[in-house]
């Protein structure tokens, strides 16, 4: 009798509320998986990390995050000139996007979320509503093919997002200079770069220092 | 209300002429309606990091579908933001937004509004937050 999983009474007592009917069969989140908030007065931020496929983002993420990493699956509509073409839908189409992010609380009653977006052309509108309001973006860059970041690049700035670039070691990916790598990605004098093991939380911290000075400068210089 | 709302992919924010006088302006830090009574604010006051916490009230189940009260549900142990919610949920941000602001509306859940919004990153929020940033171990 151990083995045979007792069906549900028929005649449940009438003051318990009646499970629902589940679609799938994960259970339930609740106080033993989900990391609530530890308090409410803290002040909530969030930091877009971007960058070409594979480039680490998801790493970094990881890395500095306090809770395993979560995802959400953002439902967009394309024009299918823009999509992969593998499928050949006609006019328009829904494309489903994961996007994963975390959280990191900061001494001082802050958190910050950080969310990894693709940095795919054809993600733009998705990324420009998760980059809304966003302290700065941080663009990964792989020093073996550096010109993937240029699209990602044009798009941070075109959402006006002050930005820093990290570039992540892969081993036996070539190393450079700071000054080389500044020339090859074109930046302006004045844009951060970093480079870092996603892997590596003093650097992934020292990644979000970066940028956060960077922010401030320019918070400085705008001021009247 | 029921469960099945217009999937209006966009969230047309829906018009508030309710709003008084044109006072309550949404920089204001919005602790959203508690009274059951209250109408239903537009999606438009909801972000990604907006806080939500259940209230007492059960969302009745006459009134509102499975996803609502599993939401709720979720946040009786404490505070998540929508994301967090969407994601543990398995539900896209956009419906976990319209579920919350149907919720807030009945009185059950109360929804804090992101702080900052972009116009208050100032000076003093960076730099303790860089402050934050080299003290963490
Ligand atoms: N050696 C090394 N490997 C890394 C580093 N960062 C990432 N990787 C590896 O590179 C691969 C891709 O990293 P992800 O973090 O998944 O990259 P991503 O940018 O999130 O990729 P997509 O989401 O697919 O675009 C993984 O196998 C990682 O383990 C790094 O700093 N050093
Ligand atoms: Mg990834």
């Amino acid at each position: 009798m151990d083995s045979v999983p007792s069906p549900e009474p028929a005649t449940a007592p009438v003051a318990a509320p009646r499970p629902e009917p589940r679609t799938e069969s994960r259970p339930e989140p609740g106080p033993g998986t989900v990391r609530y908030l530890p308090s409410t007065g803290q002040t909530l931020m969030k930091l877009v990390v971007t960058g070409p496929f594979g480039v680490g983002k998801t790493t970094l993420i990881r890395t500095l995050s306090e809770i395993p990493t979560l995802h959400t699956e953002e439902v967009m509509t394309t024009s299918s000139a823009g999509l992969d073409d593998l499928r050949g839908l006609p006019e328009k189409a829904t494309t489903t996007v994961a996007v994963d992010f975390g959280r990191l609380t900061v001494p001082g009653d802050l958190v910050l979320y950080l969310f990894g977006t693709p940095g795919q052309e054809r993600f733009f509108p998705l990324w420009q509503d998760i980059a809304r309001g966003a302290l700065g973006a941080l663009v990964m860059a792989d020093t073996r093919r550096l010109a993937d970041s240029f699209p990602v690049m044009d798009m941070v700035e075109e959402q006006g997002l002050p930005y820093a670039v990290a570039v992540n070691r892969f081993p036996g990916a070539p190393a450079h200079s700071d000054e080389v790598l500044r020339r090859h990605l074109d930046l302006a004098p004045e844009t951060p770069l970093v480079q870092c093991d996603a892997r590596n939380r003093r650097d992934s911290i020292g990644t979000l220092i970066a940028l956060g000075e960077y922010v401030l400068s320019r918070l400085t210089q705008d001021a009247p | 209300m029921t469960p099945g709302r217009p999937g209006t992919s966009g969230a047309a924010a829906a018009p508030e002429p309710g709003t008084p006088g044109g006072r309550g302006r949404r920089l204001v830090p919005a602790y959203l309606a508690t009274g059951g009574r209250e109408r239903p604010r537009g999606t438009a006051d909801f972000d990604r990091l907006t806080v939500l916490v259940s209230t007492d009230q059960r969302p009745p189940e006459m009134d509102f579908g499975p996803e609502h009260r599993r939401l709720w549900t979720l946040l009786r142990p404490g505070a998540l933001t929508v994301v967090e919610c969407a994601a543990h949920l398995g539900l896209p941000v956009s419906a976990t937004v319209f579920l919350a602001a149907d919720l807030v509306g009945g009185g059950h859940l109360l929804a804090r509004s992101p702080v900052p919004k972009a116009e208050a990153i100032d000076r003093t929020l960076i730099e303790r937050l860089l402050v934050g940033l080299r003290a963490l171990p």
